[in-house]
């Protein structure tokens, strides 16, 4: 072969190099973008916690400021303090979101595909969206016979709505020639289901689950101040009656890292199942 | 339960893009089996006393159509916007249930939608979380015919001229590609009649006349009856051996021709042009 009849393929190795490179720089833009947000976070923190120590009233609750937290967080973790904290919290969030899942799903899409049920919810379901979670606290703890049982139920409250309405919506923006070819090539309604209606929403639901987990995550805390001795909400609960700010800090801490890591988990299942062409 | 023949291609399987689809043919069929492509497997369509109104409308939008499509044959309904033409291809398939009369294929009331006779509708409507070869699958996948997906999806990919693009996603290919794609789609369950309903309206000049040709190569290979909607004289003129042209309110046939634009059917040839020149006077005349 000739020299020349590298030319191209040079060429291309070239594209495709360049590309590579800036793709890297857009990633280490992002990553670096990120870290001076949470450095600007990290300062306000430490501006706030140096605001603290410089009053005498606040003084005691000097050991929220970053130093005395951080110290106490990396104590946790090599106590192995933080998994057994979690765990428990994890658990109710991860049974309240599969029942609002199990519910808000199917609910979704049959009011997105019937329309007199759609009316005849609209009412009923915005008037109980708009009562708060914790308002059913109550209730929750005459109804069930555990605390945990209560604590899912919150969970479940809170969680169901975005999930029901994200599938809603998503049912009614479903292409009705989809379904007009389906049903010419012969699909049952279990056929519509599993081959159309699911992955075409499947990002619609995800993004409603997405937000159901931030709620859930919200409720989650002050869900765990009733009677229950285990999980996060309890931890930040027995750290505040002992007077051990920089425990409560570093719960705090756990609870917004956990928060986050599951987010990112959903973007990420949200990008999987994203059928849409927008950035090629 | 009947099990169908796959389809193979011909020596010219390598033809140049643009240039005309490979043709088809049959594959030989098992013993005790009717061959589902054999030419004599095209339905036989009958359309009788049929009139239809939509609900809320005043009048009729089609009034007393009767017609028959015998096997094989490949029929235009050509008509203005709003004649009906698309109601009664929605009738004939099934999709919809007309107020009075009925469609009969092969003798039997159509009362649903079934894979035996398919639509091709203007857009492809092709499903963008899936591959080519898995759209094209589909039909298969809903008739519980799995099994033969392997061996009979990358033949009719080969049959439409996209065999290289079988893993791709759809919303990779273009327009034309994609009404490739919503061809092999149609024809994976061996539809006994293929409806077209203007398939080839969104796409540019060159990619419709390509389309045109290959469909009706295709359909004669595997002797489909086709009902092809179009407001295109010269798509009628290169596609049918029969136009009926409709006029408009009620929607009504008034007048039933055979077409004989010469043996190529090439629109350049004098055949052609005279044979579409009584077509669109025929239009001009009654519709």
């Amino acid at each position: 072969m000739t020299d020349a009849a590298y030319t191209p393929d040079d060429a291309v190795l070239t594209e495709a190099d360049k590309a590579r490179a800036a793709a890297l720089k857009a990633m280490a833009r992002n990553l670096g973008i990120s870290m001076l947000g949470l450095g600007i976070l990290g300062a306000l923190w430490a501006f706030g916690g140096w605001l603290i120590t410089q009053s005498d009233g606040m003084r005691a609750f000097g050991q929220l400021a970053p130093g005395p937290t951080l110290e106490r967080l990396w104590d946790m973790i090599q106590r192995g303090e933080i998994w057994p904290m979690s765990a428990p919290s994890l658990a109710r969030v991860g049974w309240g979101l599969a029942i609002a899942i199990a519910v808000g799903v199917p609910m979704g899409i049959l009011i997105g595909r019937i329309g007199w049920l759609r009316d005849l919810c609209n009412a009923p379901f915005q008037l109980l969206r708009m009562i708060s979670p914790l308002s059913w606290m109550p209730i929750a703890v005459m109804a069930f016979a555990t605390w945990d049982g209560a604590i899912i139920f919150l969970i479940a409250v809170a969680a169901v709505w975005p999930i029901l309405f994200a599938t809603a919506a998503g049912v009614r923006r479903i292409d009705p020639a989809w379904l007009k070819v389906s049903r010419n090539l012969g699909a049952k309604p279990v056929h519509l289901l599993v081959y159309v209606i699911l992955p075409a929403i499947a990002q619609d639901i995800l993004t409603g689950i997405r937000l159901a987990l931030g709620i859930a995550w919200v409720v989650l805390v002050p869900a765990e101040y009733l009677g229950v001795s285990s999980g996060l909400g309890y931890a930040i609960n027995d750290a505040r009656d002992s007077l051990d700010y920089s425990r409560l800090g570093a719960t705090v801490l756990v609870i917004g890292v956990i928060g986050y890591a599951l987010d990112t988990l959903c973007m990420l299942a949200i990008k999987r199942f994203s059928w849409l062409r927008s950035d090629t | 339960m009947t099990r169908h023949a796959a389809f193979t291609t011909n020596a010219q399987g390598q033809a140049p893009r643009g240039a005309a689809l490979p043709v088809a043919r049959p594959m030989e069929v098992e013993s005790g089996d009717r061959a589902p492509h054999s030419p004599k497997a095209g339905a036989h369509v009958q359309i009788e006393a049929l009139s239809h109104r939509y609900r809320g409308m005043s009048g009729n939008c089609l009034d007393d159509i009767n017609v028959t499509v015998p096997s094989g044959q490949v029929m235009a309904l050509v008509g203005r916007s709003g004649c009906g033409k698309s109601t009664l291809l929605h009738l004939i398939s099934g999709l919809m249930q007309p107020a009075q009369g009925g469609v009969y294929i092969d003798g039997n009331r159509v009362n649903a939608a079934s894979p035996r006779w398919v639509v091709m509708f203007q857009a492809p409507s092709l499903f963008p979380w899936m591959s080519v070869a898995q759209n094209a699958a589909l039909g298969l996948r809903f008739a519980r015919r799995v099994s033969e997906i392997p061996e009979r999806v990358p033949a009719l990919l080969e049959m439409v001229g996209l065999s290289a693009y079988a893993d791709r996603n759809v919303q990779d290919l273009s327009g034309g590609q994609q009404q490739r794609v919503a061809l092999a789609r149609s024809l994976a369950t061996q539809p006994e009649l293929l409806l077209l309903d203007e398939p080839f309206s969104a796409l540019d000049a060159f990619t419709r006349r390509a389309l045109q040709q290959d469909v009706r190569r295709i359909a004669k290979e595997l002797g489909l009856t086709v009902v092809l909607v179009t407001h295109d004289i010269t798509e009628a003129a290169i596609m049918a051996d029969r136009a009926l042209i409709m006029a408009p309110d009620p929607g009504r046939i008034v007048t039933d021709t055979m077409l004989d634009p010469g043996p190529e059917r090439h629109r350049d040839s004098p055949a052609f042009e005279a044979e579409r020149a009584r077509l669109a006077h025929l239009f001009e005349t009654t519709a």
